[in-house]
């Protein structure tokens, strides 16, 4: 068995809804990764800091309330701050299609919507370690 | 060191340099007990608790990993919200990667290591499947038993075990009603063992009742209790274990014997080589 990776998966800012990065979470742990999950409504502070204490080679972010675009940036943003700009990010949620440039411009790797099946998220980050 | 390499270096027991510590004073705590007991919220209790002294505080919480694909959900974070924050708190979640006792081999390194950059207090919180954990005394100074009321008949569920090695046996959720009730059959139990019982706290991390109690007896509990010899056994273990998994042809045996190639007694052999 390959070392797996470890992933963490995080709801920031005001979110309530948690049931996609739950799947997500679930998914990850089939294919074999330790998936951290942080619980809702972290900031991107305190998303960094876990990403940096759990030595997280990946970060997924969740967000359906609309705030990606300030939220996903601003993570990037201290994650490079930190010097830990080697983990990857990416994205789910409810993502317009037309924020996505933006998104992929401040760091975002990838952006997974609704649809999307977890074999395509996974190949994406299995991907990653080849 | 800083806190991005600490991180790192506690990936791999490789990275860690730092000598083997000493076991006074004091330093690591085992939270144990079965899933539900509430040993996630005790445990963020604690650690705002000695935060507010002054203390350092790490966290390793074991979750286990699947035995089938071998990921793992480490959620026990989520529940402890004093842990994201401040320089003087660090958690990592850890899987098993499937090791027997839940206790992954490296974790005794780890502790060296947290314990050489000057963390002060060091908590394990253990998968919680009951009384096969007791390998957690090869590595925790002190053991912490969490028990809850309405488990049903609990000298039942633990029988041997994790019971006889605890230092310190708290009943949580006693806002709920029968938490009384358990105290009184787990003392009772304790006492007719015939050795020094353990004391039998209540405590709720719901309310906070019974928190102060519960540090102050843990800073007095005598430096050793607990049959020192089911200790040592535990460490010996713990240790031939971690020479197995660390010999450079595990995986290779492993394939063989999964592949039918090898027996066990060969494959035994061949990890004992050297």
């Amino acid at each position: 068995m390959a070392t797996p990776l470890r992933i963490v998966i995080a709801k920031p800012g005001l979110d309530g809804h948690d049931r996609g990065a739950k799947v997500v979470a679930r998914a990850l742990r089939d294919a074999g990764h330790e998936v951290i999950y942080t619980g809702l409504r972290r900031t991107p502070e305190q998303i960094v800091r876990i990403a940096m204490d759990e030595d997280a080679q990946v970060v997924g972010l969740s967000s359906l309330s609309g705030a990606h675009g300030f939220l996903f940036p601003k993570v990037c943003e201290l994650l490079r701050e930190a010097g830990l700009d080697d983990i990857v990010v990416f994205g789910g949620g409810i993502i317009p299609e037309r924020d996505r440039p933006e998104l992929f411009e401040a760091g975002v790797a990838a952006i997974f919507g609704p649809g999307t099946t977890s074999t395509e998220m996974i190949e994406f980050l299995e991907g990653l370690e080849a | 060191m800083d806190r991005r390499e600490l991180a790192r270096a506690l990936s791999s027991s490789e990275l860690i340099t730092a000598p083997a510590r000493t076991r006074e004073p004091w330093r690591v705590l085992g939270v144990t007990g079965s899933p539900g007991v509430g040993k996630s919220c005790l445990v963020d209790r604690i650690v705002s608790n000695w935060l507010s002294r002054g203390e350092k505080v790490a966290i390793l919480a074991i979750d286990p990993s699947s035995p089938v694909t071998g990921g793992a959900l480490l959620g026990d974070r989520m529940r402890m919200a004093s842990v994201d924050a401040g320089d003087n708190v660090y958690f990592r979640s850890i899987a098993t990667r499937n090791l027997p006792g839940g206790i992954p081999a490296r974790l005794n390194r780890m502790v060296d290591l947290l314990v050489h950059e000057g963390w002060t207090r060091i908590i394990i919180e253990t998968v919680g499947s009951g009384q096969s954990e007791i390998r957690i005394v090869a590595v925790a100074d002190r053991l912490l038993l969490v028990e809850g009321p309405a488990r049903g008949d609990v000298i039942q569920a633990e029988k041997a075990g994790v019971l006889e090695l605890a230092d310190l046996i708290v009943v949580n959720k006693s806002d709920l009603d029968g938490a009384d009730r358990v105290a009184d059959e787990i003392r009772l139990s304790l006492n007719l063992s015939g050795n020094e019982p353990a004391p039998v706290i209540l405590c709720s991390a719901e309310t906070g009742h019974g928190i102060g109690e519960l540090i102050s007896i843990l800073d007095s509990l005598p430096p050793v209790r607990g049959p020192a010899i089911a200790r040592a056994r535990e460490r010996l273990l713990a240790a031939h274990q971690e020479s197995l998994l660390l010999h450079p042809d595990f995986s290779d045996v492993l394939k063989s014997l999964t592949e039918g190639d090898i027996s066990i007694e060969d494959a035994l052999s061949i990890l004992q080589r050297g």
